[in-house]
């Protein structure tokens, strides 16, 4: 069974889920052939354990993200199982080449055994199913449900020039580059919500945040009445997160923010009313006011 | 402008889901709504409809319950209901052909639909239809817009967010929108109830749906259950929690 591992880079690194991606492969016992958009990040694909070959696809066509172009571009070079990351961008040009091979797609699988079967959440978490596939597909993963592949190869890299048409241009870019850690790219998030009295309250989380390396988010409240940025939103109208430590701020844990967080690996709640729903999804809970328990809470990291 | 709309029919966020016999009870759903991104590609619809003028087309493709959406679409300004009446379990790909010939039929030269709906969570619908069309298509956007020949919209970038301009057929897939979301008024109900809902067989577009074989459900299932939390009343109780943090979960 051949399978194909699409790249995401981040600059000119890959991105952390590509060793996900490999290592949800060599889990069920086979190796990939990595293809990486404009060559980047192929040396360092070629290296990580269970790639069998890496072909840099490069073409004008990767200045920007156009998903029918890249689906184009990239599916000239795709071989049986293809496998993407569930991002933004991965289910995009996921679902473009499933169109274009009329093969069956599926996305945000969070287990996978040969066979090939594999397990995805639906109804935003409140269940799951687990498909058989007969046949090609194409499978998007989802980021942080799978454990890395090592480092340790030397795989063949070959150089493809295929480009295609580009359908769009950006007219404008709007907004500075925000230096805080994007929630669904974190370890580490750390949530609040409307509990935190005001938008400038965030500022505790912000810092909490830096000492953890982790990312700040938000409940729908805050984006809706504060105005927090709605990249930060984690929810069933936000962002799904999986991170392995999900901290929740002053958030009670409604059932559409708990869409978007309930599968973090660990989740610990900060809510000074016992009765909170967020208390029913974590592993850990403090039953207290956040003006309390976050400077202590602090203290004992910086200890660490 | 023709302007069509792929609108899906999803449980309710605030629904129950429950298990019978390794499948998902639909018959158990207490409520049925438009699928929240859904909304805010009808929104941005309605709008698109009022500065060209043009006819706002609600598709949706499901089993009978689902024009009682393409209703409550009415009673806001949709103009035109076509109901794609399928019982069969589809598919993604199947149901991406059915929207593609449905759009291509109805002469729409944008579409707008959600970035993923809420059953499914897949977001592969847009993608898959602009692929079908041939069509340009821009993922997560928050608003569309008109200037002359193109359109302008918005989606997120590395950096924020970026406007993008596209001509020709184009598919716009909804993240949550900008604008807040109209709600119908008494007139608008009462008229959508006199709406004709326009049904549509697969034959009658050309498509026939077979049962395939290439994706075999063997399961649904209720989340895994989680161990009941460790849950500690006043802060005495946090260097121990840190400490659990960093011996018993291993994520700090
Ligand atoms: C279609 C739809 C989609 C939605 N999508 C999303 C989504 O994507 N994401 C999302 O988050 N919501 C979403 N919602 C909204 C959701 O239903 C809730 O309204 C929202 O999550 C509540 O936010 P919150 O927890 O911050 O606020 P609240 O529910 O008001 O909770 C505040 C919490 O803070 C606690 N608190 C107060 N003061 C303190 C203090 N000093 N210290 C500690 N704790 C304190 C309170 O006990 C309370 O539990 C959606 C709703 C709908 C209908
Ligand atoms: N059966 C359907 N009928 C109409 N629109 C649909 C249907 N399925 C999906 N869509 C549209 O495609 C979007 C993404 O769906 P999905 O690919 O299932 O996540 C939805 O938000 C709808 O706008």
């Amino acid at each position: 069974m051949k399978f194909t591992v699409i790249a995401e880079t981040n600059e000119d690194l890959l991105h952390p889920t590509v060793y996900q991606l490999i290592g949800a492969i060599s889990k069920i016992g086979a190796e990939t052939t990595v293809i990486c958009p404009n060559g980047k990040g192929s040396s360092e694909a070629s290296k990580i354990k269970g790639v069998e070959k890496v072909i840099s696809v490069n073409g004008d066509c990767f200045h920007l993200f156009d998903g029918s172009a890249w689906s184009t571009a990239i599916n000239s070079v795709c071989e049986g199982t293809i496998v993407i990351s569930a991002s933004p961008n991965g289910r995009e040009i996921g679902a473009m080449i499933a169109a274009k091979r009329d093969i069956p797609i599926i996305q945000d699988v969070t287990a996978i055994s040969a066979g090939i079967e594999v397990t995805r959440p639906i109804y935003s978490g409140k269940a799951t199913e687990t498909l058989l596939i007969n046949g090609d597909s194409v499978i998007t993963l989802r980021p942080n449900a799978f454990e890395n592949a090592e480092l340790g190869n030397e795989a063949p890299i070959s150089i493809v020039d295929q480009t295609s048409d580009l359908k769009i241009s950006i007219i404008e870019a709007i907004g500075k580059a925000s230096e805080r850690l994007d929630v669904t790219e974190a370890e580490i998030i750390i949530s609040g919500g409307r509990g935190m009295g005001s938008i400038d309250n965030f500022s505790h989380l912000e810092s909490m945040a830096d000492t953890l390396g982790a990312a700040v988010g938000a409940s729908r409240a805050v984006v809706d009445e504060w105005g927090m940025p709605h990249r930060m939103q984690v929810g069933q109208t936000g962002k799904t997160v999986s991170p392995s430590l999900y901290i929740a701020v002053g958030i009670s844990g409604a059932i559409q923010h708990l869409a978007g967080m309930r599968s973090s690996k660990y989740i610990l709640a900060i809510n000074k009313d016992p009765d909170a729903p967020i208390f029913t999804v974590a592993d850990y809970g403090i039953v207290a006011s956040w003006e309390d328990a976050l400077p202590i809470l602090k203290s004992e990291l910086m200890k660490l | 402008m023709n302007i069509a709309v792929l609108l899906k029919q999803v449980p309710d966020t605030t629904a129950k889901i429950t298990i019978s016999n390794g499948k998902v009870d639909e018959n158990n759903v207490s409520k049925w709504s438009m699928s929240p991104y859904d909304e805010y590609a009808l929104e941005s619809g309605l709008q698109l409809k009022e500065v060209t003028g043009g006819s706002l087309i609600a598709i949706t493709c499901g089993p009978e319950r689902t024009k009682k959406m393409l209703t409550d679409a009415a009673a806001v300004g949709a103009d035109k209901l076509i109901h794609i009446s399928e019982d069969k379990v589809l598919d993604s790909t199947q149901v991406q052909k059915l929207l593609a010939a449905t759009v291509e039929k109805s002469g729409a030269e944008v579409v707008l639909c959600g970035k993923q709906a809420a059953d499914t969570n897949s977001g592969s619908t847009g993608p898959g239809v602009a692929e079908i069309l041939n069509a340009v298509c821009v993922s997560m956007v928050s608003e569309v817009s008109i200037n002359e020949n193109n359109f302008i919209s918005t989606r997120p970038s590395n950096s924020g967010a970026e406007k993008v301009s596209s001509n020709g057929i184009s598919v716009f897939t909804f993240d949550k929108g900008i604008s807040e979301l109209r709600r119908p008024n008494v007139r608008g109900i009462m008229m959508a109830k006199k709406k004709t809902i326009e049904t549509i067989k697969p034959e009658e577009i050309g498509l026939e749906i077979e049962n395939s074989d290439r994706i075999t459900l063997q399961s649904q299932n209720s989340p895994p259950e989680k161990e009941p939390g460790q849950i500690f009343e006043g802060v005495e109780n946090i260097p121990e929690i840190v400490s659990k943090l960093r011996n018993e979960a291993n994520v700090i």
